[in-house]
């Protein structure tokens, strides 16, 4: 890691994400869910920006925090679904969420635990400072991840036909 | 530079930014109400503060200046007005709404470059006078703060508990989530002109000639754009007096109504600055190079340029349906857009590859 600053700064964004995190699970309120998510996909930004790659923290808030956020609000308004309580009517099931639940975490600190203390990530000393401009970008998305981008591309195209199909009028039938 | 002297010399002109920012913004609203007058056949706010002068023979009572002192009278009026908060909102988020709406329009100052290379102190490392100079994503960090700004409208209306308020706020997302993606692909302009997406390159680029020449459209749609999410009339149709008395914020008074109102105009005066920085050129005018402090002259000039078209717009049209404005958005600006990107990158590439050149000695012109 780097230097004092840098580590201050990042134990501060971890907790803000963690609890951001912890209280959007726990609030009552879809809003204030979804604000709590915001704060999280924000602080999450600052770790990018701790980690060299600005050009991934604008996007982030750009795209998450922005557009993404937004459009959940917008929807969580427009039906008025402030207050709707989650699951109700599926508490007989609540032993089977709990493993499930369960076997979800173990698998995450595990998989995490591995990481850190075999697999050898976040030893790792500086990381390498990411050359942000546009021609970088271009020719690091285009050269070493052209499949990926292509088909990413493919499916948002799928997206957008699906809602043009769905959004349609039906002709009335005379 | 030592990180300390960057993060002091960013304190220093970040002070001194927002400080003016804040004078302008008061300043802004007095000329909005002068010219919007005068527009309207008529004199404006003119009893609050004014020069007197000497009268000419026994002629009338003549007056320099009448009404500069409106701003302060406005602020001290906001000061002393009861603070009320109904009592069925969501009270958190109802306090929390007018900061959200103010802070991202002071974040926006940080990378807006104001002058060309001026040395404050000894620093060798600054390129041009912003408070983070040299930001390498600053495009990108205008468009992201731009699109956390939002959230402050959506949830005054949505805090409010109030049938006009929410409906303001739930036009104020549409309209700004259909814009934004016109807005955004238009800022792919200037980047892909200038090379980098960095504000200072992008004005350092234009030294040759303003962008607004080469891409009058992209200038076009973005000054629209720009009045979309800034929310002016024509689009301000989410705080429609007509119809939701005063939209988002209504249930809003004293200040924290008049934090709403900074922001709008804050906004007004950095997205005039944007306009300029990205398609006018920023601070670059006649004999900036000799003289680097005239880049603040012409940024000023440029901003209240732009500060006057958004008023006469506003007194000249009327306000737009909803059903035009998500038309204008989506049918008519986002496909100009993407075709002028298209346009515009494959123009580039051609001019790189020489293709130009060669099709000229063809005809025997080159």
């Amino acid at each position: 890691m780097g230097s004092g600053p840098v580590i201050i700064l990042f134990i501060l964004m971890a907790l803000v994400s963690i609890t951001a995190a912890v209280m959007m699970l726990r609030s009552h309120n879809a809003v204030h869910s979804a604000l709590w998510l915001v704060l999280n996909f924000t602080a999450i930004a600052v770790l990018y920006v701790l980690l060299n790659a600005p050009f991934i923290a604008m996007v982030q808030i750009t795209v998450y925090a922005g557009a993404i956020m937004v459009l959940f609000l917008f929807v969580i308004m427009l039906l008025g679904a402030e207050q709707l309580q989650a699951m109700t009517g599926v508490e007989g099931n609540e032993r089977y969420h709990r493993a499930v639940a369960i076997v979800l975490v173990v698998l995450l600190v595990g998989g995490f635990g591995y990481l850190v203390t075999l697999g050898g990530i976040g030893s790792g000393g500086e990381t390498a400072v990411i050359d942000a401009s546009p021609v970088a970008l271009g020719l690091r998305l285009f050269e070493g991840y052209v499949l990926p981008f292509e088909v990413t591309g493919v499916l948002l195209l799928a997206a957008i036909i699906g809602v043009a199909v769905f959004t349609r009028r039906k002709k009335k039938e005379a | 530079m030592t990180p300390g002297q960057i993060a002091l010399r960013a304190l220093i002109v970040g002070f001194i930014v927002s400080f003016a920012i804040i004078t302008g913004f008061a300043y802004t609203t007095l000329l909005e109400r002068k010219v919007l007058a005068r527009l309207q056949h008529r004199i404006g706010p003119n009893r609050a503060g004014y020069i007197p002068l000497p009268r000419r023979g026994g002629g009338p009572e003549r007056k320099l200046l009448a009404g500069f002192l409106q701003p302060a009278a406005d602020a001290v009026k906001l000061f002393f007005k009861e603070d009320m908060t109904p009592g069925k909102v969501d009270r958190i988020t109802y306090t929390l709404a007018p900061m959200i709406t103010v802070i991202p329009a002071i974040v926006l100052l940080a990378v807006i470059p104001w002058a060309g290379e001026i040395n404050i102190f000894g620093a060798e490392f600054t390129p041009y006078f912003a408070i983070a100079p040299g930001l390498n994503v600053a495009v990108l960090f205008l468009l992201a703060i731009t699109s956390i700004s939002v959230y402050g409208v959506v949830l005054a209306g949505w805090a409010s508990n109030s049938k006009y308020a929410i409906l303001g706020g739930i036009r104020a997302s549409a309209q700004m989530i259909s814009y934004e993606l016109a807005l955004g692909l238009t800022v792919l302009i200037p980047i892909m002109l200038a090379d980098s997406m960095n504000l200072g390159d992008i004005v350092a680029a234009q030294a040759s000639g303003w962008f607004v020449f080469r891409q009058p459209i992209a200038a076009i749609v973005f000054f629209i754009g720009m009045m979309a999410e800034l929310q002016r009339a024509p689009f301000d149709l989410l705080e429609a007096e007509q119809e939701l008395s005063a939209g988002f914020n209504v249930e809003y008074s004293g200040m924290r109504f008049g934090m709403f109102f900074m922001a709008e105009y804050m906004k007004m005066i950095i997205f005039s600055a944007i306009i300029a920085v990205l398609f006018f050129g920023g601070y670059r005018g006649p004999f900036v190079d000799q003289w680097p402090g005239l880049g603040f002259l012409y940024m000023i000039l440029k901003i209240v340029f732009f500060l006057f078209m958004m008023i006469w717009i506003r007194a000249s049209f009327p306000r737009f349906r909803y059903d035009q404005l998500m038309g204008l958005g989506w049918k008519r600006l986002l496909p100009i857009s993407v075709f002028n990107f298209i346009f515009t990158a494959v123009m580039i590439v051609l001019y790189e590859e020489g293709i130009f050149d060669s099709l000229l000695k063809l005809i025997g012109l080159g």
